[in-house]
């Protein structure tokens, strides 16, 4: 059997980053990837996009975009809970990082439409996330990495401050393997609902994973109970409201709606709760998540009418569909008489709509409701009525190990001279909360490979 | 067309549009994601645009094991092929051939019989070169129809397609963009222009559409040798045989060695592909009708070489044979998808312009 240098434990973006920059450093190096291969590339699968710190035009992006604006941005979403080191060595790495995705084989595009927001601050990856994690396997291929699929890591023997061997299991058969470095990257554990559900309540029971079903942080908690320092805690997680159909993982882009901000959405007591129209659906459905976490049964349901329908991009289930507010409540499973009631009251606090613009802050606001609705606030009256059911879907959980400038863990008593770790499963090093969209897939790249030259660097 | 096969293209279409991953791959997209909701027209119309580079197979994170179970290749190459057969005219013809690889031979079979029996019972008046063999009126009595009843077939089929895709009144920016978009086959190669997911799962090669473009171009030479000939006799009183150092022939051989080696590249190559990600029932006579081609190209060439040997009228008749069959199934095979492909580049042109 080969002796491997290293193992890279997981299979995405933070994985491939680190085998390919070990591998090219002379490495022998062993991606133990839990999926099989036609789910590998745990949540990067479902990403699209790398944001990307440039001093003039780089790739497909256009102008500039500098480390302190994109820190200011990372700041605003994450309310300070930033670790400002890391942060800024993520951001500055970031742009060396375009050239380098490139040459190991991706392949970006301008952004996608509706998404134009983003066309300065993020590379696209033509084909998604998918293509990208393809991409890397065969440039990894061709550098001589080898991949095991449905190979799960169960335990890392630690001692000494150093990994001593590791085991997984593959093909029913448990197996031990004693490389002389190990890089951890296999994400957090937010599909592991029982985990969820100790550190959220029982609410988390209904909660849909928007991703990978194999980030059961099996590795991370093995790691945890051995010591290994850890940040963040076990009740963040960066939830978004989503298609309440959804399936419970794996649910992806295609679930995501848009429709809030021209509608009003209400309880199963067919009751409002939050101020639908507070700002631009991209900066408040995070917000959303929580809060229909909040509600009974962890379900909203939206109400539009037919004025309305055409102004988000299309669902990927159909919308309910009735003549009368009453039977797309029956529809809904929720009381008609209290939905018409609910839907009336709302639409007498509407007042002058002619200002209505859907892609900006119109100021189109009720008046003497609460809770308000302080833009986009257009009375339901239309006829076909339409609804959407909400629910929590979670992206990532924040709890992770705790990993310094050159992404190397530690315990108590100094560094693990031989372990790193990469991606989702360090990322609450630098994120306590919030998000960035396509800061996750820099923390990857960026850390990725800073764990693959250090791992490389000690094994040689 | 089959409602079955639509309504699936349809339901992979709307998860599609709420995606938009695949955006930057080919001309399927763009097309795709300025519709809300699709019509039986707008899915034979992303159908027909699709050129099956499977790039965007190999992106989506929703394929089979996921429950969206999305194949949009296999489900816009089932419809591309249900839409050729429903608007072919006239019908009975219509799906015999596409996926019924053994009715092609069989009808290449049939054509070499009546060449034979052509070259027996019709024979020459005492002309030169092949005429010695079939005269030069016998010729034309036999392949003037044989060329412009498929191309009057075709002309019905492309009106029904283009009267379901909504198609409007056709400007020269219109055939510029799309005749510039079929010369270089862009939907083959990709956005980033690394080509198509073909041969070996997700790597992405230039194979296919280099053979794809030896094919093309290789029946263009072909073709165009004939019409420089058809000229040359009528205008120009200048009757075959020509020497090697003139259009027809200098056309003719390299067409036909273009021709007859793009088709072997790409039976290998889809001998090497996925066949699920296709038109797996058109397989065989997808298969069949590129062997077909190339044998058209193989069998000038062999004709040209040993034209002054004794096997002369015996592959004259062979060559005119699979020509004449090749001619006639062109409505009713894989041929017919350059004038539905060519339509369809048309009618994308007019919506972005």
């Amino acid at each position: 059997m080969t002796q491997y240098d290293i193992a890279v434990i997981g299979g995405g973006n933070a994985a491939l980053c680190a085998a390919m920059t070990a591998a090219e450093s002379g490495a022998k190096v062993l991606i133990l990837e839990t999926a099989p291969k036609a789910y590998r590339g745990g949540n990067s699968r479902h990403t699209r996009n790398f944001r990307c710190m440039h001093t003039g035009p780089l790739g497909p992006l256009v102008e500039t975009y500098s480390e302190d604006e994109y820190f200011e941005d990372l700041l605003k979403v994450t309310k300070g809970k930033t670790n400002e080191t890391l942060a800024r060595l993520a951001i500055r790495t970031s742009e060396a990082c375009l050239p380098w995705m490139q040459d190991h084989g991706v392949r970006f595009q301008p952004s996608l439409s509706g998404t134009l927001s983003l066309g300065r601050t993020n590379a696209f990856f033509m084909g998604g996330g998918k293509s990208l994690v393809n991409a890397y396997y065969r440039t990894a291929d061709k550098l001589g990495v080898d991949v095991l699929y449905e190979a799960a890591v169960t335990h890392l023997e630690l001692s000494e401050n150093a990994v001593q061997w590791v085991d997984y299991t593959h093909e029913g058969k448990s197996h031990r393997i004693t490389p002389k470095a190990v890089v951890v990257a296999s994400g957090g554990f937010q599909a592991d609902t029982d985990w969820l559900t100790r550190a959220w309540g029982p609410a988390a029971q209904n909660f849909l994973i928007r991703g990978t079903p194999y980030n059961r942080g099996i590795v991370l908690a093995d790691l945890l109970e051995q010591g290994v320092s850890q940040v963040g805690d076990a009740d963040q997680c960066h939830a978004v409201a989503i298609d309440g159909r959804a399936p419970k993982y794996d649910g992806g882009i295609v679930t995501r709606l848009d429709c809030v901000p021209f509608s009003i959405v209400v309880n199963k007591n067919a009751e409002r709760f939050y101020d639908e129209g507070e700002d631009v659906w991209p900066k408040r459905y995070a917000i959303w998540g929580r809060l229909v976490a909040a509600q009974p049964d962890q379900v909203g349901h939206v109400v539009i009418d037919s004025k309305s329908i055409d102004l988000f991009m299309p669902s990927v289930f159909p919308p309910l569909k009735a003549d009368t507010l009453e039977e797309l409540a029956a529809l809904m499973d929720i009381d008609g008489a209290k939905l018409k009631d609910t839907v009336e009251t709302f639409n007498a606090a509407c007042g002058d709509t002619s200002d209505f613009h859907p892609t900006e802050l119109d100021g189109v606001a009720t008046s003497g409701l609460s809770p308000a609705k302080t833009n986009w606030a257009r009375p339901i009256t239309d006829p076909p009525f339409y609804g959407y059911s909400l629910r929590t879907g979670v992206t990532f959980t924040y709890l992770g190990l705790k990993v310094d400038e050159n992404a190397q863990c530690s315990t108590d008593t100094g560094p693990i001279k031989n372990l790193w770790a990469a991606g989702e499963t360090m990322a609450g090093s630098i994120l306590g909360q919030g998000y960035l969209a396509g800061y996750g897939m820099t923390i990857g790249t960026v850390f990725g490979r800073i764990a693959g030259r250090e791992a490389a660097a000690y094994a040689n | 067309m089959q409602t079955d096969l639509v309504q699936e293209a349809r339901r992979q279409a709307e998860i599609c549009n709420a995606c938009r991953y695949c955006e930057g791959y080919c001309s399927v997209f763009p097309a795709l994601h300025a519709n809300r909701a699709f019509t039986d027209g707008d899915i034979a119309q992303l159908a027909n645009l699709c050129h099956n580079c499977r790039g965007c197979y190999y992106a989506c994170q929703y394929t089979a094991p996921h429950e969206f179970d999305l194949n949009l290749p296999a489900a816009l190459a089932e419809v591309r092929r249900d839409s050729w057969e429903s608007y072919a005219w006239p019908q009975p013809m219509a799906r015999r051939f596409h996926t019924h690889g053994a009715a092609i031979v069989t009808a290449l079979v049939v054509g070499f019989a009546l060449l034979f029996a052509a070259i027996k019972m019709i024979g020459s008046a005492g002309g030169e070169g092949f005429y010695a063999a079939l005269s030069h009126n016998a010729m034309v009595a036999i392949f003037a129809p044989a060329f412009l009843l498929p191309l009057a077939s075709l002309g019905i089929g492309l009106r029904r397609y283009w009267r379901d895709v909504g198609g409007i009144g056709i400007r020269m920016s219109h055939l510029t963009k799309a005749f510039g978009r079929a010369a270089k086959m862009k939907d083959l190669a990709a956005g980033h222009g690394d080509g198509c997911n073909f041969e070996d799962e997700d790597r992405f090669s230039q194979g296919r559409r280099h053979v794809h473009q030896a094919i093309m171009y290789g029946f263009l030479l072909c073709f165009a040798s004939t019409s420089t000939a058809t000229v040359m006799h009528y205008v120009f009183d200048m009757p075959a045989p020509y020497p090697l150092l003139s259009l027809p022939k200098l056309l003719g051989v390299v067409g036909g060695i273009v021709l007859t080696l793009g088709c072997i590249g790409m039976i290998m190559l889809k001998r090497k592909s996925d066949p699920t990600l296709g038109d797996a029932k058109a397989w065989g006579g997808d298969m069949a009708f590129v062997a077909l081609l190339g044998f058209v190209g193989f069998s000038g060439l062999a004709l040209y070489a040993l034209g002054a040997s004794t096997a002369m009228p015996v592959l004259l008749a062979i060559h005119l044979g699979a020509v004449l069959t090749f001619f006639l199934l062109t409505p009713f095979t894989k041929m017919a998808h350059g004038f539905y492909r060519l339509a369809a580049l048309i009618r994308d042109a007019q919506r972005v312009s």
